[in-house]
């Protein structure tokens, strides 16, 4: 940093050789310019056949609209401010606002395992996984493939007609042929297809279960999988009529209706048997909030980890403070010799990258072989009790950030002038005196803004919690809340824990989340008056 | 330090991050305190200082000699080291069923980019909140300054969907790649404007006005005079830009499932899940060897970091 000499040309004087600079400056920004637009309109271009193949019009509308504000914004010489905001502004956009604006849509619906997919979908998956097998059904040579994972998916079926030796591409969503260039075939089976990774029968197998229930929807009725390397297409014993909203089975002639169960609902027939155990995402109003709030069980969940969550944040804020300002006033003292030292040594759990802090101590607190345990001659079972656990969540805390709190102090204690403890001193001030009276107040007006910055921190500090403890201990009944979730490990493990993915429940919960966190946000404005100072 | 320095590192005079940034350490001329004297003013400090040190450390030892320790299990590691070798090391680098180098390079190559991204982006609109006038611009900066309070993964649900969506599109940027994720962490991008404004502000404008009279335009302005000048606070911002990207868990264990995409976060996470007693020796290895860049960028960067703090950034 000190080896460069800055430009400056102020204290030069006029730049003898101004043009140059110029003319240097204006051809590498309009290169630049030119680059950068080519490669944001090539991207829109290169991505709209795709969209416009799936029917995705909100995404292509929103890739058009970045391109075209580029466009406005670089191409011209105007908008000078917009020119050093938009790359910045687009990214937040894209990546924070929109998503919190769908996590508040999404809390108004039913998503989730089971209900990810529209009505007409699920009721299309539900007739083409009726089918069965006449004994004169065509067959295809079968090829799975995927553009996803080889383990998930999602599948595409390659398929060879038996008959004719015809090409088709299947999904869930439809059949489609394709032209006998467009892939590879060997042996009346394709081996190769662009943009595919084919699957070996190993990972076929490996992914039966998904694989096997594939059901492609045809006009007459639907093509599945027979064993690894084959399919039939087979009709389907389902129909669905529109008008009435009904799926019959022309077998026996039983109706089924949409029942609602929960916050879903299923073709169920009179008799109470349901068609299929598929629902598909519906429009629940604020059923979740409503449920947050009025369902015992989950009320009483949501109020006690919230308690807990402020109790965290609290004490981890209060511990890490008390810890770094003691250390703080205590090694401040121009007399004491290494103190550069000591702070180096000071900031290492802070320099720690914090997942390997908090699995590290996760270890620490194992009952029969841990650290503390073994070291402090206890026998505390840290993870089995609610209070044992909070405490090792809190000693963790503190570990983790008094270093913060200690560089701070330190540096608030060294910006309060000496003149003024000197003048206390003269005044007959005792040590403890001038610190209480004098060095305390001024230390916190600087400090104040980052306990509040470090409590609004912690309120989501979702890795002190899902690294050490996983929300740990659970009572047998209650695999959903532990004695230490806070708000937002509790949220994450609704959402994407091994429950089942509860996503517009969980999302309902973010959305309270934000209105806390926007709570305590409003807090810090008024503790730091930042509001105030804006110029 | 030169006066250049005096400009770049600190916002201003009477900021209290003005002294923090440069520890006095010059001795006071005094009178040597001994004996009891010293014990009682010095001494003791120097005790308090130890039991801190000893709290801070031991975990720190706990990680090393579990590393070295060759039986690598949790019953046959203490504090004190009883036998060393490098045998979890060898185990670390070399069993193809955890790609460990391989994680460590995702994490560094995720951070990297979202670093030099974040830095940018927040340098380009600091620099048009603090120099330019327009519509508009105290609106957008108290907007930044309040989204900065709501973290991003409490959107986690919709950004998981979103990506869903997005990969059925683009397989590429699909969940479970590193693109993917990276993008994802972009949304930070403006999340150090303010604190690159505060030290925008303190160049005097004078600089850029003997620039333009010297015929450049804004853009030189930027790139050649005002970004050099603030250096040091692009490093600190940098630096908790990369510790922010490099220590994100949360969106990264949703996103990164398969084991050559896994950032080291997610991948240590596994191997000490899979098995909290036995894999504790290859895990120290492997904390260890990625503690230790992170660590001495810290200590290198001491002295800035307690001006970047206290001007309002709290490391992610």
């Amino acid at each position: 940093m000190a080896t460069t000499t800055p430009t400056r040309p102020a204290a030069q004087g006029p730049d003898p050789h101004p043009t140059p600079v110029r003319r240097a400056g204006t051809t590498t920004a309009l290169i630049a310019k030119v680059l950068g637009l080519g490669l944001v309109l090539g991207l829109a271009i290169a991505i709209s056949p795709t969209l416009i193949g799936q029917s995705r019009w909100g995404f292509l509308a929103i890739v058009w609209a970045i391109a075209v504000l580029a466009l406005a914004t670089y191409a011209g010489r105007r908008a000078l401010p917009a020119k050093y905001i938009l790359p910045g502004t687009l990214l937040l956009l894209l990546f924070v606002i929109y998503p919190v604006v769908m996590t508040a849509k999404a809390s108004t619906t039913n998503f989730g395992d089971g209900t990810r997919q529209s009505k007409e979908e699920t009721i299309a998956q539900i007739v083409a996984s009726s089918v069965v097998q006449s004994p004169d059904a065509p067959r295809y040579t079968m090829t799975v493939a995927t553009e996803g994972s080889v383990t998930e998916g999602p599948f595409t079926l390659f398929l060879v007609s038996q008959q004719d030796q015809s090409l088709y591409k299947g999904t869930v969503d439809g059949l489609e042929p394709i032209a006998a260039g467009d892939v590879t075939v060997t042996n009346n089976a394709v081996t190769a297809a662009p943009g595919y990774t084919i699957l070996t029968p190993q990972q076929v197998n490996a992914a039966n279960a998904t694989i096997k229930d594939l059901a492609v929807p045809t006009e007459t009725g639907a093509i599945r999988p027979l064993g690894i390397r084959q399919a039939f297409e087979g009709t389907t014993t389902l129909r669905y009529d529109e008008a009435t909203d009904t799926i019959t089975d022309t077998r026996d002639g039983t109706q089924y209706t949409p029942v609602t169960s929960g916050d879903r609902e299923f073709f169920t027939s009179a008799d109470g048997r349901r068609v299929s155990d598929q629902s598909w995402l519906a429009n629940v109003g604020l059923d979740n909030y409503q449920r947050a709030l009025t369902d015992s069980t989950i009320r009483q969940d949501f109020i006690r980890i919230f308690i807990w969550t402020v109790l965290f944040a609290t004490l981890s804020v209060g511990t890490t403070f008390l810890v770094g300002l003691l250390l703080a006033t205590t090694l401040n003292d121009s007399r004491m010799k290494g103190q550069r030292l000591y702070r180096s040594l000071l900031l290492l759990p802070y320099a720690m990258p914090g997942f390997i802090s908090l699995l590290v101590w996760s270890g620490f607190f194992n009952k029969d072989f841990g650290l503390i345990n073994s070291l402090t001659g206890l026998d505390i079972g840290w993870f089995t009790s609610t209070f044992w656990a909070r405490t090792a969540v809190v000693l963790t805390n503190l570990w983790m950030g008094f270093p913060y709190m200690f560089i701070v102090c330190t540096g608030a204690l060294q910006a309060i002038p000496s003149d003024l403890k000197e003048a206390a001193a003269i005044d007959g001030a005792s040590g403890f005196t001038q610190f209480r009276k004098i060095t305390f107040p001024l230390l916190l007006v600087t400090v104040a803004p980052l306990l509040v910055a470090s409590f609004a921190f912690n309120f989501n500090n979702f890795n002190a919690i899902a690294l050490l403890t996983e929300g740990a201990p659970f009572a047998p009944d209650n695999p959903e809340a532990g004695g230490t979730d806070i708000l937002i490990s509790y949220t994450i493990r609704l959402a994407f824990g091994a429950g089942g993915a509860q996503l517009g429940f969980a999302s309902a919960i973010s959305v309270l989340l934000f209105v806390l966190t926007g709570v305590i946000a409003a807090i810090q404005f008024r503790a730091t008056r930042t509001l105030e100072d804006v110029n | 330090m030169t006066d250049k320095t005096d400009l770049t590192v600190e916002p201003g005079a009477g900021t209290p991050t003005s002294r923090a940034a440069r520890p006095s350490t010059e001795p006071i001329p005094e009178v040597k305190l001994t004996g009891a004297r010293w014990w009682r003013e010095v001494g003791w400090r120097h005790l308090v200082g130890l039991v801190a040190v000893l709290f801070a450390l031991f975990p720190v030892v706990y990680i090393i000699s579990a590393a070295f320790n060759p039986l690598g299990t949790v019953v046959a590691t203490g504090l004190i080291p009883t036998a060393f070798s490098l045998e979890n090391f060898d185990k670390l680098l070399t069993d193809p069923g955890r790609p460990y180098l391989r994680w460590l390079g995702n994490t560094l190559l995720v951070a990297l980019v979202v670093t030099v991204v974040q830095v940018f982006c927040s340098a380009l609109a600091a620099y048009a909140f603090s120099r330019f006038r327009f519509w508009g611009r105290r609106g957008g900066l108290l907007t930044l300054l309040l989204i900065q309070l709501f973290p991003q993964f409490l959107a986690a649900i919709a950004i998981f969907s979103m990506f869903t969506t997005i990969g059925e599109v683009i397989p590429r940027l699909g969940l479970n790649t590193l693109a993917a994720y990276t993008l994802v962490l972009f949304g930070g991008a403006l999340g150090q404007v303010w604190l690159i404004k505060g030290f925008f502000d303190s160049v005097p404008k004078d600089l850029d006005e003997a620039a333009v009279m010297d015929g450049a335009g804004h853009a030189t302005v930027f790139f050649k005079i005002i970004l050099p000048l603030v250096r040091p606070i692009l490093a600190v911002t940098g630096l908790l830009a990369f510790v922010g990207a490099f220590n994100e868990f949360l969106l990264a264990s949703i996103f990164l499932r398969g084991e050559r995409v896994k950032t080291v976060a997610v991948g240590l996470y596994g191997l000490i899940d899979q098995d909290r007693s036995n894999n504790l020796g290859v895990f120290a290895a492997g904390a260890l060897i990625t503690a230790i860049p992170v660590v001495v960028l810290f200590q290198y960067l001491q002295r800035f970091i307690a001006g970047g703090i206290t001007a309002g950034a709290v490391k992610g």
